[in-house]
């Protein structure tokens, strides 16, 4: 009897912490939810039907035309047709070649800063320092340092690279000031990983008889594998909505080939006031990444 | 952003940046003369405000070495009329051109504003300014006051939008020691196409190349469009039906500006904003570009420089120029007291612009532009001089997206990329694509 009283109380309890329980989580997501919806969701969602209009939010007629902006995209007659397959692939280019750098060097630089040594904590500040710069500044200084006739890269090299006006050279540069600039942004989070890996791990595959490139493959890099993910997802589509360096370190040159999907956009939208097409063009480029970041998803999974 | 056009010639609108200067010209002394001078020239048109106390938001892109300036007068302005109080807010160019019409939307709007003139025709067709005919009309405003090309390039389809403040046009800046060093006149500047590339050879054999030809908006299609119109050529047409900037004169023009190239008056692949510098640093003699580096080149210490009109080229005058306007934006109420303080607010500050003139501008207004005290702005002056023959670009809504596609072509041509003739050719067609678009869109 006093069990059973016992049960029914501990059940009654539980039942009523069961509705809070269950209401927490939401509630503390809600603030987050709210945001969400309002600034990402409901813009994305309205942007579909933007797409489909001739639509300038000033002028009374924004005409419905389908999808007419996206079949513009797919014709090669269009206005928009070469431009934006050229800033489609200077995207894809700068993707290609910034995101090995930027998924492989951070990682030499963490494994290199996880270990102890003097001054560790001096280097660990100096790779993330120029993370913290705008990207206003940066491509303003290297455009300076960069300049081909009064850089000072070229007198210090002794060359006479085009870095900023000629191809491939502006891939090299954009590519590697980028690297520059946010590699000590996935070495922290890489460092944060592996500091979170059970020393034990390492303790066990001493014992194993592990050398240090079998402790790195065997543990290390295992121990990243959620951090490589998340790493190689972020720094892909950051790569493909590069923007800034585009926009300041090149200007598009030459004659546009260095002109990222984005800054078309922005040019389309909110220069030329064509928000239905440049809505159109967003989600082609959405839709390339949404494959992308699945095919890189699936990729890791088959691999664990 | 109209990757080059557009955004840069706003975002620099006037001072290269932030780079520029703040000084000049800030002593009380000959402002009190300017204005009883020009008070007395410009008040053709009197009008004075006497109805109830009104604020008026004046919004602008002001941001360089000119925005001091604008606020000295907005802050005399304040004073002189006790019952309207002007408050000026400055943004970047490229922010104000985004920000504007959706606070325009919002009822959120300012009362007045500058625009650029190549900006005047989309905004009207988008309905964010207002015409302004009756305020010129009330101001007894007209061409004579100002000059054809500046009064009527404000004009969309056969109404006023906006009131010319001034006009920008570029000019030939020259570093003096570099000329002497190849034995030229410094107090002689070329004049023509002969004269300049006699200049050009004589500097080449000395080992300087004389002019660098760059291949982004500052100031490079500037100076393919100048050179188009000095050989009787038009970007568009005056209708912008089509484009012409492809036809015979655009490629002589570019033809000749990535000759300099060729013929090694200019090395290749000149980096943004280079041009300039290399002027600056002594290993340029000549840089064509607007008349805002005026205050920039005065603050370079030890340089010897100096400014004098483009030269002849072609076979007649020509030269690009921006201009600010005044423009007053759409409200969901109107408010007449605030649209008769604002004409009077318009007025004054056009008849003021010599002080204007003093941060590196060409008054609009022509009394002011032809007083005393603008010629004596000697670099001002000399750059002003072209006022008849500027040209801006047809004003009709959206041109600016079309005229990008020309920075697109100069920049593949000038770094030797295309031939002028094939990159003329393409952007030519690409451009024929968007004026119809957009005589779709704004209807023609």
């Amino acid at each position: 009897m006093a069990t059973l009283t016992v049960t029914t109380a501990r059940k009654a309890g539980s039942g009523a912490l069961t509705w809070s329980g269950r209401a927490t989580p939401y509630l503390f997501m809600a603030p987050y939810l709210v945001l969400f919806g309002v600034f990402v969701l409901a813009p994305a969602v309205f942007g579909i039907w933007v797409s489909l209009h001739d639509w300038d939010y000033m002028l009374e007629g924004k005409p419905f035309v389908g999808l007419e902006n996206y079949s513009a995209l797919f014709d090669p007659a269009s206005a928009v047709y070469d431009d934006f397959w050229m800033s489609m692939r200077a995207t894809g280019i700068f993707t290609l070649f910034s995101v090995p750098f930027l998924v492989v060097l951070p990682l030499g630089v963490a494994l290199l800063l996880n270990r102890r040594f003097r001054g560790r904590t001096f280097f660990r500040g100096l790779f993330f320092a120029p993370y913290v710069l705008g990207v206003a500044v940066v491509c303003l200084m290297w455009r300076l340092l960069l300049d081909p006739n009064l850089g000072l890269v070229d007198w210090l090299l002794g060359t006479d690279i085009a870095w900023t006006t000629s191809l491939p050279w502006a891939w090299v540069a954009l590519v590697g000031v980028t690297v520059w600039w946010t590699l000590g942004f996935n070495g922290v989070i890489y460092l944060a990983g592996m500091q979170d890996i059970p020393r034990e791990l390492y303790d066990a595959a001493k014992v194993d008889g592990a050398g240090r490139w079998a402790e790195f493959r065997h543990v290390t890099l295992p121990g990243l594998r959620p951090v490589a993910l998340f790493v190689v997802t972020t720094t892909i589509l950051a790569s493909a909505n590069m923007f800034g360096q585009s926009y300041l370190l090149t200007k598009g040159a030459p004659g546009g080939e260095t002109r990222t999907a984005i800054v078309y956009m922005l040019d389309m939208g909110l220069n030329q006031y064509k928000m239905g097409s440049a809505s159109a063009m967003s989600y082609v480029l959405t839709l390339a990444l949404i494959v992308i970041s699945l095919l890189n998803f699936r990729l890791f999974r088959g691999r664990s | 952003m109209s990757l080059d056009g557009l955004t840069r010639r706003r975002a620099l609108g006037l001072g290269l940046g932030a780079l520029v200067l703040t000084g000049c010209g800030g002593g009380g002394g000959p402002r009190q003369a300017a204005q009883q001078q020009t008070g007395a020239q410009a008040t053709a048109a009197p009008t004075s405000y006497t109805g109830p106390a009104v604020s008026l938001a004046f919004w602008n892109g002001f941001t360089g070495g000119d925005g001091p300036f604008m606020k000295r007068l907005v802050e005399q302005f304040n004073g002189e009329h006790p019952n309207i109080k002007v408050a000026m807010n400055v943004y970047q160019w490229s922010d104000y051109y985004t920000k504007v019409p959706a606070a325009v939307t919002a009822g959120q709007g300012p009362d007045i504003g500058i625009m650029h003139v190549d900006s005047v025709a989309t905004n009207a067709a988008r309905q964010v300014v207002l015409p302004l005919d009756d305020v010129a009309k009330a101001l007894s405003l007209t061409e004579a006051d100002f000059s054809p090309p500046v009064w009527q390039a404000g004009v969309y389809k056969g109404a006023r939008y906006s009131i010319p403040l001034d006009v920008h046009p570029l000019g030939m800046f020259y570093n003096k020691t570099v000329m002497e060093k190849a034995g030229l006149d410094p107090d002689n500047p070329p004049k023509n196409g002969e004269e300049y590339l006699a200049a050009l050879e004589k500097l080449k054999k000395a080992g300087i190349q004389g002019h660098w030809a760059t291949p982004f908006p500052f100031t490079g299609s500037m100076q393919f469009g100048t050179l188009l119109h000095q050989n009787g050529g038009r970007l568009f047409a005056d209708d912008a039906s089509v484009s012409r900037f492809a036809e015979e004169p655009g490629v002589q023009a570019l033809t000749w500006l990535v000759d300099l190239i060729n013929k090694g008056y200019s090395p290749k692949n000149v980096g943004q904003d280079a041009d300039f510098i290399a002027l600056q640093n002594g290993k340029a003699a000549f840089n064509w570009n607007g008349i805002w580096s005026i205050n920039t080149l005065r603050e370079v210490k030890g340089l010897e420089w100096g400014v004098a009109p483009l030269p002849q080229i072609g076979t007649q005058p020509s030269a690009w120029a921006g201009s600010h306007q005044f423009v007053v934006f759409r409200q969901r109420k109107p408010d007449q007291n605030k649209l008769a303080a604002a004409k009077v607010f318009i007025n004054w500050i056009s008849g003021h612009s010599i002080e204007w003139a003093k941060a590196g501008q060409v008054p609009a207004r022509r009394a002011i532009r032809e007083s005393a005290e603008f010629k004596a702005l000697k670099e001002q002056a000399a750059i002003g001089s072209q006022i008849d023959y500027l040209y801006f670009l047809p004003s009709v809504a959206g041109i600016g997206d079309a005229s990008a596609v020309v920075d697109q072509a100069v920049n593949a041509a000038v770094l030797l990329k295309k031939s002028p003739k094939d990159a003329l050719t393409e952007a030519a067609a690409k451009a024929d694509k968007i004026l119809e678009q957009n005589r779709k869109k704004y209807g023609a």
